[in-house]
């Protein structure tokens, strides 16, 4: 392989578009293969619509150099799957079928992902009437034959409070043989927004990606746009955001594990963590008015700032929610009936999540080590970040030690950052983005790596934008636990992971 | 056992007075905007202009804002010119539409049932949630009555898994492409007498997607709304106190 064939780069600078190899489709998937041997993932795998047919972008994460790499191509109409090969493209080929008709020939499970019309005039791949908009979940389901083998059919409307998504069991009594999860009942179009802009509607758009994950989603747009215009948002931003980051990981984790608690029937922490969830919400509301970081993060910096008594109201309540935090969740993983549900149910291997890409809380829970604040530190995390919390045992109960040590690590974080809280500013006006370039950004949300990546035009606008959000990688591992386990796990194993439905569907 | 019972007594009482005693909301808040009325004509035809969701309008008897289009933002550009300014007043639920779109009048807040449905729900009111479309924050805050802070069910209201068992359909997010039927369907299986409520800026009017291609805006030209709760997404105590003035409670 020469090495000039992919560009090398770290995050926090934009490239320009001249400047980046375009490969033969043969020489990119050889050149891809090489890089994949060398312990690289997909972070980002996407298409951008150009004269002659479509070119493709791969992003793969080179975790342990801090580094990513970039591979481009151009195809038309079709392309030699690589799905088979390296399993974590099979959803990205089957957007990049889906959105620009082009068919990865041999792909093993080619199916629509979001259920759209293509973005640009290309036939349908499956053969869909043109002009019509397909109807959610319409597509082949995997079955399993045989005796006794029965199929169970939930959603898109579920039992909750919760988001719509439809679920196909294949079981056999209460075994499930097989899971099939299909998406897309939130599409909203949010990337096609995004293109000509940043519009004024775009920040807002962003932040409800996956209204749960604001800071994240908003931090990485941010970083983009900041690459993209050449400066960078001033130290005392940085910390803010990167301490409302941990106030997102600690509400939501906190929450995930009264969830936890409530699928196996163990109240007090229930409502211990339900209550304390709505505690790290109002904080991030003392900062910037709303429970969820709205407004609070801007490209440039942040729209808050703390103030003297602010500082005192986080110093007086944080040690209190600790306490309580604390206690809570302890009782929990003390429990021995607790930890007899939690324990080997929903189990999956690193290989296998190696496999699919993993990334986040998921990952983590199987001895990866992947957390962006380690590898591709962005914002304050350029400073040094020494606490990924790993845990080696992939089942749910993995899953909530990472949750429950991460809340201690948050909390930590959150303490040292208010202590150290740089003077200054927390503002720099954004100037015009550079014309034909490229910017990658990554950002370790609550769930898991946020990676969003921009591609401007002529004018310096952006003409392509893409999200990805950490359950599109990890909805796959969620079926695949599902294998062997008893039906009525289900709520628990989906706990474990608890995705977001909004930033798989976008 | 014992530890559990020790915790129990540690983590205390929670549950909040509300009605009986107002919420403390912290003081950067965006709840109810309050329009200043000494504008010059300029000042408001750029103030109108200004909102990117065409929340604000320009008449000739003052500047109007629409909550249900207002997504309370934060750099809004109608606070920075000064045109109006965020309150605390955390109350924004409307019956009507047209309640939604004030200007320096009282605004209009919910009006209960009426006798015959007050007397079919006052006491216990079972409610499906759809979500079309949202962003998972308008469930998230919604999840959060069922806390032990808000408890709804002290008030007689519970979500329940079944339409069939529901009085009444909670809508929040846009209305997806993708969403309208198992919506429209949802809404079909719910037994008449039935309300409506709109919860969220999405719902009411598409929120932040009200111009994307893959969206209704809202529920309005699909179900008859009963209840119009705004915010993006509304806070707990909004929806509270939205659904006890929908039943008399307030």
């Amino acid at each position: 392989m020469k090495a000039s064939k992919v560009m090398r780069f770290r995050q926090g600078f934009s490239l320009p578009l001249a400047g980046l190899p375009l490969l033969n489709y043969a020489s990119f998937q050889k050149s891809l293969a090489a890089e994949m041997a060398q312990n690289a993932r997909v972070a980002s795998y996407f298409g951008m619509p150009v004269t002659e047919g479509v070119e493709i972008y791969a992003i793969l994460a080179h975790d342990w150099d801090g580094e990513l790499a970039l591979l481009r191509t151009r195809v038309k109409d079709s392309f030699a799957s690589l799905t088979p090969q390296f399993p974590q493209l099979h959803l990205f080929e089957r957007e990049l079928a889906e959105e620009f008709g082009l068919r990865p020939e041999g792909h093993p499970w080619l199916k629509p992902v979001r259920f759209h019309q293509p973005w640009i005039d290309a036939a349908d791949v499956w053969g869909r009437p043109k002009g019509e908009h397909p109807r959610a979940g319409d597509m082949e389901f995997y079955r399993v034959e045989g005796e006794e083998v029965h199929e169970v059919a939930v959603g898109p409307v579920h039992a909750g409070i919760i988001e719509p998504g439809h679920f196909r069991f294949q079981c056999h009594g209460e075994e499930v043989m097989h899971l099939e999860i299909s998406l897309g009942f939130q599409h909203r179009g949010l990337e096609q927004m995004l293109v000509g802009g940043p519009h004024p509607t775009s920040l807002h758009q962003i932040e409800t990606a996956a209204g749960d994950t604001s800071v994240g989603h908003v931090s990485a747009y941010a970083q983009v746009l900041e690459n993209l215009a050449g400066i960078e948002a001033p130290p005392r931003a940085l910390a803010i955001r990167a301490l409302a980051l941990e106030l997102e990981r600690l509400a939501n984790h906190v929450g995930d594990i009264g969830g936890l608690a409530t699928d196996v029937g163990f109240l007090p922490t229930a409502s211990f963590c339900g209550r304390l969830r709505g505690d790290y919400l109002n904080l991030t509301a003392e900062l910037c008015g709303s429970r969820f970081g709205r407004g609070l993060v801007r490209p440039g910096g942040v729209g808050f700032d703390f103030n003297p008594e602010l500082l005192a109201t986080f110093a007086a309540r944080l040690p209190k929610f600790e306490n309580e935090t604390r206690g809570a969740i302890e009782l929990c993983f003390d429990a021995p009936s607790v930890l007899a549900r939690f324990e080997g149910t929903g189990k999956i291997s690193a290989d296998d999540a190696e496999t699919l890409g993993l990334v986040g809380v998921a990952a983590r829970a199987c001895g990866l080590v992947r957390d962006a604040r380690l590898h591709h530190p962005f914002g304050a995390w350029q400073g040094g970040f020494d606490t990924p919390v790993i845990e080696v045992d992939g089942d749910v109960a993995a899953r909530g030690h990472v949750r429950r040590r991460e809340i201690y690590a948050s909390l930590a974080l959150v303490n040292q950052i208010l202590k150290r809280l740089p003077e200054g500013p927390v503002h720099q006006p954004v100037g015009p983005l550079a014309p034909h370039c490229l910017a990658v950004s990554l950002c370790e949300g609550w769930r898991g790596e946020v990676v969003h990546a921009a591609i401007t035009d002529a004018q310096g606008r952006l003409a392509r934008y893409k999200i990805v959000d950490p359950s599109f990688h990890n909805w796959s591992g969620l079926a695949l636990v599902l294998r062997g386990q008893q039906i009525s796990d289900f709520p628990l194993c989906n706990k474990s992971f608890n995705l977001s439905y909004c930033g798989f569907d976008l | 056992m014992l530890s559990i019972i020790r915790e129990r007594l540690r983590q205390g009482h929670r549950t909040g007075k509300f009605p009986q005693i107002e919420p403390q909301l912290p003081a950067r808040f965006r709840g109810l905007p309050v329009l200043s009325q000494d504008l010059s004509p300029d000042q408001r035809q750029m103030a109108a202009a200004s909102c990117p969701y065409a929340a604000l309008m320009d008449h000739p008897q003052g500047l109007h804002v629409d909550l249900g289009r207002c997504l309370f933002c934060a750099d809004c550009p109608a606070q920075q010119s000064g045109a109006l300014t965020f309150s605390q007043d955390y109350r924004l639920a409307a019956s009507r539409r047209e309640d939604l779109c004030y200007s320096d009048a009282e605004y209009r807040l919910a009006e209960s049932l009426n006798q015959r449905m007050l007397k079919l729900f006052g006491r216990s009111l079972k409610l499906r949630q759809v979500s079309a479309g949202g962003c998972n924050a308008c469930e998230a805050d919604l999840n959060v009555l069922g806390t032990l802070v808000y408890d709804l069910g002290r008030f007689g209201i519970q979500f329940v898994a079944s339409p069939r068992h529901a009085d009444g359909i909670l809508v929040t997010g846009p209305v997806t492409k993708n969403m309208q039927s198992a919506l429209l369907d949802t809404y079909a299986a719910i037994p008449a007498p039935k309300i409506v409520i709109a919860s969220g800026a999405c719902a009411i009017n598409g929120g932040p997607f009200c111009h994307s291609s893959e969206a209704h805006q809202g529920i309005g030209d699909l179900l008859p709304i009963d209840l119009y709760i705004p915010g993006c997404p509304p806070h707990p105590y909004t929806a509270l106190d939205a659904l006890l003035r929908l039943l008399d409670k307030r």
